[in-house]
């Protein structure tokens, strides 16, 4: 739950301006990017995914990094996946 | 990985520790808190203690948000998950962790209808789903994911969901190191402070530890050589006789935290004036509940709780460990009648409590022998 996920924007939400879509390790899941509006994100910008929420943008090669980290760390990181693949949010 | 290369290099890792070595005085110990368990996991995992001159001490502090609930509140929350029209929500972590009369997971299969949701959003699409069941999603973590509840809450009251109530259990970190800075039994040099909870609080709240105790902070990062530097600058920094916080992790947190995040708290959210961290006790103005102006939301106002405070576990020596007075296999049931299978206190549950990373990484057979052949 504490884990931040690195996510790349894939795609914008013409719907729902607060949301967007992911792709964290090969999963594609919209998350909500409200808290970031200060950020004017574009497609193709990293952010650090945190329950569903993106809490900040990070540059490309953190992003890479911390993926690194978290796939050394093992379970944690293979339930935190596990979880997001699991959420609809909409 | 190019890019990894930057903060795992070996090279770095060990001129770092030469210039900690070099920055240490000769016969001064330091013994420095890692607030955050997500270092704590870093530090065992990479074995950084070996880099470090038998000088520099590390200690773990409170910063599991998994292992401060307190028993109580985790059957207080088995209360309402008990109502029969009542769906209850959670993160993963929340599942095993033991109240008085058993966990999340010994509710369910008594037959409580207990999900595990990835994010507070999700909890709110079940209500959606589920207009005839009350829906609750058991809130826990520090100012990392208080935004997200925040905002899901903001949401559900401008869709005007009226099934859907959180049971809020956010704690704020500023004051569990005010009350570890308080503790008498504990001296501490300085601090690594959290990565992500300053993502959103920002650098500014931790003035007050340099300002008033004299100790410096440094916002850290999680990769080993984050960790590393992190030790440095508090090193430089005392060898200066400063005490002033920095910010190691600058790609993350920006100085200012995060205003949007911080805006949603304060709409939603309401200072406690007190609250019980498992095993620390109460501390004052240490968590967040829910405004009155969302008390619909609210499920400590919806709900007729219990509140029963429960004390911790005879055998469970969690409160040292947590203020980082003890190291987690110094417990006495530390691997034997507790384990992460069966959790006994909290900091065995999460992989981020000091006992599961010590367990996970197997240190503590090396850290006892390393005891052991010292005296
Ligand atoms: S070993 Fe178990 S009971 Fe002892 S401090 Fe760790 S989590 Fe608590």
């Amino acid at each position: 739950m504490c884990l931040g996920i690195p996510g790349e924007l894939v795609a914008a939400d013409a719907d729902h301006p607060d949301l967007a879509v992911v792709d964290v390790g090969g999963v594609r899941r919209r998350i909500n990017v409200a808290l970031l509006t200060e950020e004017d994100l574009q497609v193709g910008d990293w952010v650090l995914v945190h329950v569903g929420f993106a809490l900040s943008k990070i540059s490309e090669s953190e992003a890479q990094a911390v993926l690194d980290y978290l796939e050394g760390l093992g379970p944690a990181y293979d339930d935190e996946l596990d979880a997001l693949r699991g959420s609809d949010i909409t | 990985m190019r890019f990894v290369d930057e903060y795992r290099d070996g090279g770095r890792a060990r001129s770092l520790a030469a210039g900690i070595a070099a920055r240490c005085e000769p016969g001064r110990r330091y013994t420095f808190m890692e607030v955050c368990g997500g270092h704590t996991h870093t530090i065992y995992k990479h074995g950084l203690e070996d880099h470090l001159p038998p000088e520099v001490t590390l200690v773990h502090g409170p910063g599991c948000p998994v292992c401060v609930i307190p028993m109580g509140r985790v059957d207080d929350a088995i209360h309402i998950a008990s109502q029969p029209d009542v769906i209850m929500t959670s993160f993963g972590d929340m599942m095993r962790v033991p109240g008085g009369q058993g966990s999340f997971l010994d509710a369910k299969a008594a037959g409580a209808d207990i999900r595990m949701v990835y994010s507070p959003l999700d909890a709110l699409k079940i209500a959606k789903a589920n207009p005839g069941r009350r829906v609750v999603f058991m809130a826990i973590g520090f100012e990392t994911t208080a935004p997200s509840t925040a905002m899901t809450v903001l949401r559900a009251a401008a869709e005007g969901v009226r099934n859907f109530s959180v049971f809020c259990n956010h704690v704020l970190v500023i004051p569990a190191i005010k009350a570890i800075l308080d503790s008498p039994d504990q001296r501490l040099d300085g601090f690594i402070g959290p990565g992500h909870v300053s993502a959103v609080i920002g650098c500014e709240p931790y003035a007050f530890i340099a300002r008033d105790y004299g100790k410096p902070l440094v916002v850290a990062g999680f990769e080993p050589l984050d960790v590393l530097q992190s030790v440095h600058m508090l090193l430089g920094q005392l060898a200066e006789g400063r005490a002033e916080v920095a910010n190691q992790y600058a790609r993350v947190v920006p100085w200012g935290g995060n205003r949007t995040a911080m805006t949603a708290i304060g709409t939603v959210m309401r200072m406690r004036p007190h609250f019980e961290w498992r095993g620390l006790g109460f501390i004052s103005h240490s968590a967040l509940g829910l405004a009155d102006a969302y008390a619909e939301f609210d499920a400590e106002r919806i709900f007729d709780l219990p509140g029963v405070r429960v004390a911790d576990p005879k055998a469970c020596q969690c409160g040292e460990v947590l203020k980082g007075v003890l190291k987690p296999w110094e417990c006495k049931v530390f691997g034997t009648a507790c384990t992460p299978e069966t959790p006994i206190g909290t900091c065995m549950v999460s992989s981020e409590g000091a006992c599961a990373a010590y367990y996970n990484f197997g240190r503590f057979s090396r850290e006892r022998v390393k005891e052991a052949t010292r005296s």
